[in-house]
């Protein structure tokens, strides 16, 4: 959902109607923001009964919480700053703190590269580290094959099996086209360890889908 | 045959600098050297290419529906909520 300043302007008016007690500003931004939420929650329980929980508290906090709403951030920021903070709060009680402990941490721990090594020319070589095995391109067709049920079904998977941190970031970033200085906001992470985190989710999502389309 | 000016960076930085580059992220200086790999080197443009597709596939992933009874509950917290006498703000 790319974060438009018209959209910004929209959800403020649904939110001062939504403090007035107009139902029908409420429904419209549960209907906008139903989807994303419930799509970042699951990144952190991995079930649906749960994250469909952990959203609905989300907009129980949105309702006892409006008179605490500061006009300086965007509706759409606090809104997902509830859930995350209630979806760690969550993923800490069923023991799984350990592997959200820190975004910083996943992102600047050590990864693997981007292509493997072996890709590229040996240190000896009058090339080396240029292309020993290139990638080709996907060819005409590939928009109707990236397109292809079968290619989301496997760009489905390959983001579930991305560590928590890059499901998060590429989740928000391009699913839900939010620009990175939201995520930022949202997960607390700086923009360095934001594009880092993007840099491999992207990588490998890529390289998921190099192998699909030999 | 003679080595194409690669703007001083091998395959291998490139496909690391991607992002940066994609996010417009990279120093003056990184970018014009990353361009110039790219004039020199068709393999390295398949690559940029394969990202930005990647980068489209991910964002026309289908969209879920939103689930009556969530919403139906959710309105009737919110109808609670507004009639609590002494409700914020």
């Amino acid at each position: 959902m790319p974060m438009t300043s018209q959209r910004v302007d929209e959800d403020a008016d649904l939110f001062a109607g939504l403090k007035r007690g107009d139902e029908a500003a409420f429904v419209t931004l549960v209907q906008r923001y139903q989807r994303p939420l419930l799509r970042l929650a699951i990144v952190y329980c991995r079930n649906l009964a749960v994250a469909e929980e952990i959203v609905q508290d989300t907009w129980l906090g949105v309702i006892r919480g409006i008179g605490r709403f500061e006009e300086r951030a965007t509706f759409k920021t606090w809104l997902f700053q509830i859930l995350v903070n209630r979806a760690r709060t969550r993923a800490a009680q069923e023991g799984r703190a350990g592997s959200f402990s820190s975004l910083e941490e996943e992102a600047e721990a050590a990864s693997e590269p981007a292509v493997p090594p072996e890709r590229f020319r040996g240190a000896d070589d009058k090339w080396a580290n240029n292309w020993a095995v290139p990638p080709q391109s996907w060819g005409e067709s590939s928009d109707a094959r990236l397109l292809a049920a079968e290619t989301i079904e496997l760009v489905k998977q390959a983001i579930s099996t991305l560590p928590p941190a890059q499901q998060q970031v590429i989740t928000l970033r391009d699913i839900e086209g939010w620009p990175a200085e939201d995520v930022c906001n949202v997960l607390t992470i700086s923009e360095t360890n934001q594009r880092v985190l993007l840099h491999r989710a992207r990588s490998r999502v890529r390289a998921l889908l190099e192998k699909h389309f030999k | 045959m003679t080595m194409p000016d690669l703007g001083g960076l091998t395959c291998k930085e490139m496909v690391e600098l991607v992002t940066d580059y994609l996010e417009d992220a990279l120093p003056t200086d990184i970018r014009a050297r990353f361009d110039q790999h790219l004039t020199g080197c068709d393999p390295c443009v398949v690559y940029v290419e394969q990202m930005r597709q990647t980068i489209a596939a991910l964002g026309c992933l289908p969209e879920e529906s939103i689930d009556e009874n969530a919403l139906n509950a959710l309105t009737e917290h919110f109808r609670r909520w507004r009639a609590e006498p002494n409700r914020e703000p």
